[in-house]
């Protein structure tokens, strides 16, 4: 009970140091958002009475502490672009994301976690040459690259799905919007796979080649039980771990597929905003991005303890 | 030795099971999605059928849809098909009569304009245009509450709008002006509409339905419209800003119309399915130069760059060809204006502008910093060809990208610059919108041009009641521009529009707007 207020708290403080900073860092930039929304008609009187109505004549930490004040009590402010809630403007683009997210960790999963232990188990020879060499292609191509191309070849040659025509989640093609979010799901996880495979594998070839693992063979045991009583459970907390990790740079790696794919998503809201200085909506993203992490972590650390019940008394290795 | 198996057959078996399961699972999906596109009996696409199109834009609309307070050029090219003035421009550069009835009686003295109020015009919202929408529509953009200035330039000549009767209405001026009449295409809109910004309502042959931020606006055709009926029932716009997933787009058949393409991705899509239609962007871009700042405040040094920039080697090198050369702060499409004799007013001439570096006391050339706004990749990569010619002549050419905010900021705004790569284009039919800016003291010359003359020209060609002799003032202005080697003026860039086989009607007009009410599926 207590560990979890110490985590709630942590969590808070977190986001509040990272709220500050986004906040901060827009003082700084060059950029006015009252000048970006009146454009090249900017008059000198206009972008004054611009700047009153967006509130942006008074001083920074006035503008803060406001908008902090207003995140707690549940009002986010209203999008400079859009003259919309943001909560209203984010909602249905969250679910979209979120969505995209969580296929993108199931592949993940499904993947890497046998291929991982495929690979450590065929790292001599030309099947581990061809583990490497596949590992570090899938780590090299970038995922913007890797949308061209799906959305060439799976889209446009092979028709399973229609680049550009994302119909909506909530549409009577909803299946077809899922099928649009597997392709771009997809191209995140293809070095992340890669990446976790590379990580399992060399993880358990180390827990292979430790003394205990020996040991226990030459005691006897079999090669299969030791493996998964031993090996793979001691190999999984490190893997758990940067699984969580990677369930927070998914979010990161949207940003650059759903432009790709055309999947109206947090991600390409985040870059619009930004370009736009509507700190209203990036303020709220970036939150919700930050809460997004320390969720993942915290639960990298449920899973662990489960795992591994040593790390419950807060030693662990 | 042997390998450590430890996954049995068993195991690979069901890897090699779930592997296949999903290929399934995803050629399932295939049938699926297929069936979802074309129908290819008759070759037609579902939406075909439905008389909808599909348009892929590149940016998104602005945050108020309001017409007298929209800033984007793009969203002003659509919102073309929702909303109307007085008069309406026509594809070959006249005013056609649209909420008027017919062409406004003028007084002998120039000073008095009358209209009438085209009978039966209903707004989308199903009211009929009054007298009084016209008047509040006009003294809206004249007399803003929130500005001191007109929200449209030209309606400064304004002394008094009145309503004459329920179906009349006269304006007059203080001063006789030609240009009065380009401004009456400003949006008419119903009295005292509070939602204008979010849901829009006009006249026009297309009615707003709906938008959602950072993916689509729909509009569908206004059953009551006055004029001539738009054939396609729907339309959607589709907000992609990569320009390779607009062509995927358009490969996938997601999209139908898209504007603005270069020759390199027109190139990509298939002849079989496409018609690329060409014009122009109707834009002046050029490498402005800040004639404040040392040593581009010297007359000569501008006149050096004008030289040493090849203006063909421009077009050829970063736009395949395409593109018509400039020699102004005018472009061809404005025939009235456009002086030919002006594009080669500087020819390439790398020895005479080292010369000039020289003469005026720059015989190793200067460092120049190009800022260009780095999401407009026509404008990057013509600064890019700028920045290497200029090396030629010992002139040593940076880049600098930024964001269009900072751009905004620092170069519009600030003036804190030495040289940009940009397009600037005109919002009405007038050259006064493209030649207004130039003034010394006007909010809108970032490019901190001062030249007395200039200035007397602008005022003679505002006051100035003669149709010809206006003209000729301008081209003089345009000339003076030259001269003075105000910047290094480069091209009008080609617009490459990729068109659905099957889709008729694109009409092209000399401002910066898409007409899809003249647009048709063939039958």
């Amino acid at each position: 009970m207590k560990s979890a207020a110490k985590r709630a708290g942590l969590c808070i403080v977190t986001m509040l140091i990272v709220s500050f900073l986004a906040y901060a860092a827009f003082a700084l930039i060059s950029g006015d958002p009252a000048q970006t929304l009146l454009g090249t008609d900017a008059t000198p009187e206009r972008l004054e009475q611009m700047r009153h109505q967006l509130g942006l004549d008074q001083p920074f930490m006035v503008r803060y502490l406001k908008w902090l004040l207003g995140f707690f009590t549940g009002d986010l402010g209203i999008s400079y672009s859009y003259r919309q809630t943001v909560w209203s403007l984010i909602a249905p683009k969250i679910e979209v994301t979120l969505c995209m997210a969580l296929i993108s960790f199931v592949v993940i999963v499904a993947i890497s976690i046998p291929a991982g232990i495929l690979a450590a188990q065929r790292s001599n020879g030309k099947s581990g040459l061809l583990s490497t060499g596949l590992i570090q292609l899938g780590m090299a191509v970038p995922p913007f690259f890797t949308g061209i191309l799906v959305s060439w070849g799976c889209g446009i040659v092979m028709k399973w799905f229609t680049p550009g025509d994302f119909p909506g989640l909530h549409s009577a093609k909803a299946a077809t919007a899922l099928r649009h979010l597997f392709f771009a799901a997809v191209c995140i996880a293809i070095p992340r796979i890669a990446m976790t495979v590379r990580m399992l594998r060399s993880t358990v070839i180390g827990e292979m080649n430790r003394s205990y693992v020996r040991t226990a063979i030459s005691r006897g045991n079999d090669r299969r039980g030791v493996f998964l009583r031993h090996v793979l459970k001691n190999s999984l907390v490190p893997t758990v771990t940067f699984l969580a990790q990677t369930m927070a740079e998914i979010v990161g790696g949207s940003i650059v597929v759903e432009q790709v794919f055309g999947i109206p998503g947090i991600g390409r809201l985040l870059v619009a905003s930004i370009s736009n200085r509507d700190y209203p909506v990036v303020q709220a993203l970036v939150v919700i991005m930050a809460f997004w992490v320390v969720l993942a972590g915290t639960a990298a650390d449920l899973i662990n303890q489960r795992i591994d019940p040593r790390l419950r008394l807060g030693g662990g290795e | 030795m042997k390998r450590h198996t430890i996954f049995g057959r068993g195991a690979l078996r069901a890897l090699a099971a779930i592997g296949l399961a999903g290929a399934l699972l995803l050629s399932g999906c295939g049938g699926a999605a297929q069936q979802g596109q074309a129908d290819s009996g008759s070759g037609k696409t579902e939406r075909q059928e439905a008389n909808e199109l599909t348009v892929g834009i590149a940016q998104d609309l602005d945050e108020s849809l309001d017409p007298h307070y929209s800033v984007a050029a793009g969203t002003r090219e659509i919102m073309f098909n929702v909303f109307e003035g007085l008069l309406k421009p026509t594809p070959d550069g006249q005013l056609a009569p649209a909420i008027a009835a017919e062409a406004p009686t003028v007084s002998e003295d120039g000073l008095t304009y009358t209209f009438k109020v085209r009978k039966g015009v209903k707004f989308h919202n199903g009211q009929e245009v009054t007298a009084d929408d016209v008047v509040w529509s006009i003294e809206r953009c004249w007399k803003p509450a929130d500005a001191d200035a007109p929200l449209v330039a030209g309606l400064a000549a304004v002394q008094e709008v009145e309503k004459v009767d329920d179906e009349t209405v006269k304006i007059t001026l203080s001063a006789p002006n030609n240009e009065f009449l380009a401004c009456m295409t400003l949006a008419i809109l119903p009295m005292d509409y509070a939602d204008q910004a979010t849901q829009p309502v006009g006249t026009g042959p297309y009615k707003f339905v709906s938008r959602v931020a950072q993916d689509n606006a729909v509009f569908e055709r206004f059953e009551d419209y006055w004029g001539e009926p738009a054939s396609i029932g729907k339309v959607t716009f589709k907000i992609m800003e990569k320009a390779e997933s607009l062509v995927l787009g358009l490969q996938s058949g997601a999209l139908d119309v898209v504007m603005h393409l270069s020759s390199t991705q027109t190139s990509q899509l298939s002849q079989d399915e496409f018609n690329i239609e060409q014009d122009t962007m109707k834009l002046v871009q050029a490498l402005y130069l800040n004639n404040a700042e040392a040593p581009l405040n010297d007359v000569r040094v501008r006149q050096a760059l004008c030289y040493a920039v090849d203006k063909q080697g421009v077009i050829d090198l970063a736009f395949d060809g395409y593109g018509s050369p400039l020699g102004s702060s005018m472009y061809p499409s404005f025939s009235k204006y456009f002086d030919e004799s002006l594009v080669d007013y500087y020819p390439h001439d790398v020895a005479k502008a080292k010369e000039l570096l020289k003469e005026a006391g720059y015989p190793d050339g200067f460092d120049l910093e190009i800022t260009v706004p780095s999401n407009y990749q026509p404008h990057v990569d013509a600064a890019t060809v700028i920045a290497e010619q200029l090396k030629e002549a010992g002139i040593n050419a940076t880049l600098k990208k930024v964001e269009w905010a900072t751009w905004l900021d620092e170069v519009y705004s600030g003036r804190k610059f030495q040289a940009t790569v940009i397009g600037l284009e005109s919002k009405d039919m007038t050259a006064r919108a493209l030649l207004e800016r130039f003034q010394s003291e006007k909010s809108g010359n970032f490019i901190n041009y001062s030249n007395s003359e200039y200035d007397e020209l602008y005022a003679q060609a505002i006051a100035s009641g003669d149709d010809a002799e206006q003209t000729a003032i301008y081209k003089q202005m345009l000339q003076n521009l030259t001269e003075n080697a105000a910047n290094v003026y480069i091209q009008d860039l080609a617009d490459l529009v990729a068109v659905r086989k099957g889709l008729t009607g694109l009409t092209f007009y000399p401002l910066y707007v898409l007409d899809i009410s003249k647009l048709a599926w063939e039958q």
